[in-house]
């Protein structure tokens, strides 16, 4: 197959952190104007690809192999010329728009900055050119002025700060490293979308780094994928979707694609009843006298979970998710309505123990969840300090807990320091079981987890649901999760559930605009492409 | 385990001193209560190893003697304000945005706002000077920074999950300060502890230097210093002696800070 | 912004009112009798008597209080028992020797710290890097009225090149004031130079390690541009906060090293009025000693606001 002219080529590039192997023959090549995908899970080097590109390594960092940039030997060039390159000829653009903007300099000050060190403009014209460039990646300076600061900004508009301040001088390349991963769904669209359109107007080369598939199925020409360090398959997109050669590529399509086998025992009695819930959170004062303004997190919410069932709650950040999670739990008081729990009543704050029991919760963080310096079984058995005495067997049940899970009973004499990501997530899990609970909350649970540990995991909880009778409240904003696991949803926007249903019809016929938004917003891949996939197509 | 060499030296230097101090509860090389006028202002070297001073008593003994005085007023001022400072900081950050938290807080920047001489002037002014006076007003001045330095810790453990889980799991907001906030702070607050300890060293002698501290017959290092500067043209090992004792002890006490941070929590040294 | 100076001025006032309260109940009501006490155990009755009636001592205490912040805020802080004058008099002489000394040293002390936290940290495992962090662990250690007596030793009555102590007085002009002010400023400034440059270092470290400086590089900014444009606002933050300390530190220290060189400021005359039980001066000396750390502590936050924007936009 021919390509044009290669804007980059890389070839046999290498590398290694003090001694340790990072890189390892890594070679590919992108053209002029097209979208390249660099696909894998975290480790597997893609990001440290880019970041040689730009010969922005870390301390410590040694590389051999050859990088041509059009006709340039990019390894060549001494550091004054590599300055001369980074941000004329190749922009980069990273994951946490949160804190990838100096948050002391206005975002007018900072588009100009890429200008004014390349001696693209005159600082007079500097200001103009930055209005523009901004006015270009969709923030209007008439209603986002150039003297705002990061802060005022949302999660989006930084990114798009960002995007603006990596293609002001027209780069052939941009590098785009997970740009859209740490935004909402309906975000993430806007912002592929905008890269889609400087691609298209500019004719300039885009290197898209990302962990999802469909991401990559929606904008790339070309597909790499990467695993420890190498490239284990490359090839035009729909070919590899299609064909999926390599081992490690099939198995990273069942993953994303996984749907744990399930068999909903649904009894028609209710584990936990909200109604009409509403929270108020008072905001910082505007007179000195008088009351404070509030502001509305959960606005009238019903919620229903039944035995044995797996309800699914999805919205973005900011819909008041995190703040139901937490009144439901008991730790806040809600100003409106009722939550009831197998019966009993939550009222936050004084949740007596026998009705705490009937529920426990999995975080997201599976390193943030467990206090580092108590041994496992210290942390599993936190729980029973529900009950009014600890049991007898407590070993024994943590013993057992562990094993549920997929552990061992040894595990539980060591620090959680000893344990991957997944295995954490795993412990957490023994963590909310071993008490026995009717219902377990999962707030955003997998979100943070690699694709392949994900699917396990996934299974793991179809699985424990059934052993044990569990019903599930699960939280995400990942539409694709909550569709492999769920048997209803509910959408939540602004405090207020928009829509409810049984989880597929939802999902192939949404009513309210919202969640017709929200699916139309991720993306998919295509269904042609992933025949030969077991189990219901489930689009990752 | 390596330890590092911050550490050791550390540890070794402040030893020293410390071996002297308790030394000189048993033995000094010579008595510090004799006067010995016809021994006075001797040079270092023969019968006295550091020299005499102006009434013919030996250097050594007083420094012995006076790095008791030293270290016994810095340890116990830090010992009040850990265990003023560090509930007080558990109880802000447990109850943040409170009226407790503000009173804290602001109870906290008027402390700071009078440097430990300044309340050592208003409670020697009416008090008098002694060495339990010094030992209050460096006390109450560690109050407010092992608040602070106790609630900026615990506030950042507090957003945890596992703190979440913890109330998930029924615990109240002391029993979480003490089983998981304490004991992830203890760190944190070792290495204070040593940064206030020879600070408090520091603070001691300013304030036996200018009179408020510690009185006679009691030696300490800051008044042999305030006694030395009218001899210092032709005797200065009386001024040279007691302030490298000082400037030694201090530095010690802050490798072996620093050494301990690097062990104990090698997160904490990010930024070295 | 408005709304954020409004607090800290509210905050200002408060704690001028609460450090004021505390220094009248700790120096008026704690020896019970003021009179009694500033006269000794063997005064005749009749004689405290007079001297309580002469000092207005016999009211009760929030008629005491008010009179005492009312006669402050009207420039009268009372008559000094010892000297029998104005203590305003008393005062104003010497407070123009402390706190120009205070500021010669503060002055000195950024100005040396802030270039070598700034050169250590770009050099960071470098040897000068180690020779910095070496000295100024050293320069902790050091008691800067020892210091002082060092810099006496070596640099007057050796070399010659300063007056071992004295100060002429501000009518003989700047410059040779400003001498007679340079060594104690400068051992005042060592050990908190040495403090204040760890401190810059590793907040530059801290800061080049954040997400913006890595963009900046992306946009084609050399790591040295990066620095000054980017790192180093940041940096400063942190340092700034502990300024309003190091006033503090260095009021306190001033008063201490006035001893060595023998300068008539603010030292002596407390320490004299402590051991000539002069509570009327003590109080007054205090007071203004700590409105200047809350003063100088109030504009620290206002600079701090205009260097950090999140400031600005919150309460």
């Amino acid at each position: 197959m021919v390509r044009g002219p290669y804007m980059l080529e890389v070839r046999d590039l290498s590398m290694t952190i003090h001694g340790t192997d990072i890189l390892r023959d890594v070679s590919f090549s992108v053209g002029a104007g097209e979208v390249f995908g660099l696909v894998g899970e975290s480790g597997s080097g893609k990001s440290m690809t880019a970041l040689a590109l730009m010969r922005l390594l870390p301390r410590g960092a040694q590389v051999s192999g050859e990088i041509r940039f059009g006709q340039t030997e990019v390894s060549r060039l001494s550091e004054h010329q590599m300055c001369g390159l980074r941000g004329r000829d190749i922009g980069m653009i990273f994951q946490e728009p949160m804190t990838a903007l100096n948050p002391v300099q206005t975002i007018g000050d900072q588009v100009a900055e890429t200008l004014l060190v390349h001696g693209a403009s005159t600082p007079a014209q500097a200001r103009d050119a930055a209005a523009q460039r901004l006015a270009r990646v969709g923030l209007d300076p008439g209603r986002v002025p150039l003297d705002r600061y990061p802060h005022e900004l949302s999660g989006g508009q930084r990114q798009r700060v960002c995007i603006a301040m990596a293609v002001a001088l027209r780069p052939r390349l941009l590098i785009a490293d997970e740009p859209t991963t740490a935004l909402d769904v309906t975000t993430q669209a806007q912002i592929l979308a905008l890269l889609r359109d400087l691609v298209a107007d500019d004719g300039m080369s885009l290197m898209l780094i990302t962990h999802d598939l469909a991401v990559v199925a929606d904008m790339a020409d070309h597909v790499a994928v990467m695993q420890s360090g190498r490239i284990v398959e490359a090839d035009r997109t729909e070919c590899l979707f299609r064909n999926r050669r390599h081992a490690y590529t099939a198995k990273l399509f069942a993953d994303s694609a996984h749907v744990p086998a399930r068999r909903p025992e649904v009894a028609p009695v209710p584990v936990l009843q909200v109604r009409g819930a509403v929270r108020d959170y008072p905001l910082a004062r505007r007179r000195l006298i008088g009351p404070r303004p509030l502001f509305r997190a959960v606005d009238g919410v019903d919620l229903t979970v039944h035995e044995g069932e797996s309800v699914g709650l999805v919205g973005e950040s900011g819909c008041g998710k995190s703040t139901l999670t937490r009144a439901i739990l008991g730790l806040e008081a809600v100003q409106g309505g009722a939550i009831r729990l197998a019966g009993d009543s939550v009222t936050g704050g004084h949740v007596p123990g026998a009705v705490r029991r009937k529920m426990q919760v999995v975080f997201q963080d599976p390193y943030g969840s467990f206090n580092p310096r108590h041994r496992v079984a210290r942390l599993v058995a936190e729980p029973f300090h529900l009950l009014p005495t600890p049991p007898a067997d407590l070993r024994a049940k943590v013993a057992e807990a562990l094993e549920a899970v997929g552990l061992q009973g040894s595990d539980s004499e060591k620090y959680i320091h000893e344990f991957s990501g997944g295995q954490r997530q795993r412990i957490a899990i023994a963590r909310a079981i071993v008490i026995r609970p009717k219902l377990v909350i999962l707030d955003e649970a997998v979100s943070a987890l690699d694709v392949s540990i994900r699917a396990r995991i996934l299974d793991l909880l179809a699985d424990l649901q059934k052993r044990f009778g569990l019903s599930y409240l699960f939280i995400s904003h990942d539409l694709s999760v909550v569709r492999a696991i769920t048997d209803r949803v509910l959408v939540m926007r602004a405090g207020r559930i928009v829509e409810e249903g049984r989880t597929e019809q939802v999902f192939a016929n949404p009513s309210h605009d919202y969640t017709k938004a929200l699916i139309a917003a991720t993306p998919q891949i295509p269904r042609a492409w992933l025949d030969g996939l077991p189990g219901p197509v489930s689009p990752a | 385990m390596r330890l590092p060499f911050q550490l050791i030296l550390g540890a070794a230097v402040s030893a020293v001193f410390i071996a002297g101090a308790l030394i000189s509860l048993v033995w000094t090389p010579y008595s510090v209560e004799q006067m010995n006028i016809a021994q006075r202002l001797l040079a270092p070297g023969g019968g006295y190893l550091l020299g005499t001073d102006h009434f013919g008593r030996d250097i050594l003994s007083m420094l012995m003697v006076g790095a008791r005085t030293s270290i016994a007023v810095a340890i116990i001022a830090v010992g009040i304000g850990m265990v003023v400072g560090v509930p007080l900081g558990l109880l802000a950050a447990a109850n943040r945005g409170s009226l407790l938290d503000e009173i804290v807080m602001r109870g906290n920047d008027l402390v700071f706002a009078f440097p430990s001489l300044i309340i050592a002037i208003m409670i020697t002014a009416v008090l008098g000077p002694s060495a339990v006076n010094a030992i209050l007003a460096i006390g109450i001045f560690n109050i407010p920074v092992f608040a602070r330095v106790t609630r900026g810790g615990a506030l950042s453990l507090w957003t945890l999950d596992y703190v979440l889980a913890a109330r998930v799991a029924g615990k109240g907001k002391a029993r979480i300060s003490v089983e998981h906030i304490l004991t992830n702070i203890a760190n944190l607050l070792i290495v204070q502890g040593t940064i206030q300890f020879s600070l408090g060293i520091l603070a001691e002698a300013g304030l036996s230097y200018v009179g408020l501290g510690a009185q006679p017959p009691l030696p300490s290092w800051g008044r042999m210093l305030a006694d030395s500067q009218t001899m210092i043209s032709f005797a200065p090992h009386m001024a040279i002696f007691p302030g490298l004792a000082i400037v030694l002890t201090v530095l010690g006490l802050n490798l072996m800070g620093d050494g301990m941070r690097d062990l104990l929590d090698p997160r904490l040294r990010r930024v070295r | 912004m408005a709304r954020y100076i409004l607090s800290r001025l509210t905050s200002l006032i408060l704690s001028l009112i609460v450090a004021s309260l505390v220094i009248f109940t700790v120096i008026e009501i704690i020896p019970g009798d003021p009179a009694a006490f500033m006269l000794g155990l063997n005064a005749q009755p009749d004689t405290v008597a007079a001297l309580r009636a002469e000092l207005g001592l016999s009211g009760s205490y929030p008629t005491r209080y008010l009179g005492w912040i009312g006669g402050m805020l009207t420039g009268d802080f009372g008559t000094s028992y010892t000297y029998r004058v104005p203590v305003s008099e008393l005062v104003t002489a010497r407070l123009w020797v402390s706190l120009p000394l205070t500021f010669f040293a503060l002055i000195l002390s950024t100005v040396i710290a802030i270039p070598v936290g700034l050169i250590a940290a770009t050099r960071r495992g470098s040897r000068t890097d180690y020779a910095i962090m070496g000295t100024t662990q050293l320069g902790i250690a050091v008691p800067n009225f020892w210091f002082a007596m060092l810099l006496v030793l070596i640099f007057a009555i050796k070399l010659r090149w300063f007056s071992a102590g004295g100060f002429p007085g501000w009518d003989e002009g700047g410059w040779v004031n400003l001498k007679a002010l340079t060594l104690p400023a400068i051992a005042l400034a060592l050990p908190q130079a040495s403090i204040l440059a760890r401190v810059m270092r590793s907040s530059l470290l801290e800061t080049l390690h954040q997400d913006y400086i890595r963009t900046a590089r992306a946009k084609g900014l050399s790591q040295r541009q990066a620095v000054i444009g980017h790192a180093l606002r940041n940096a400063l933050i942190p340092v700034m906060t502990i300024l309003g300390l190091q006033f503090s530190f260095l009021l306190a220290g001033a008063i201490i090293i006035e001893n060595v060189f023998f300068l008539p400021g603010l030292g002596r005359l407390i320490f004299q009025g402590i051991t000539q039980r002069d509570l009327i001066v003590v109080e007054s000396v205090v007071m203004l000693l700590v409105f200047a750390v809350i003063l100088v502590t109030f504009l620290v936050d206002l600079a701090y606001a205009l260097v950090d924007p999140r400031l600005r936009h919150r309460a």
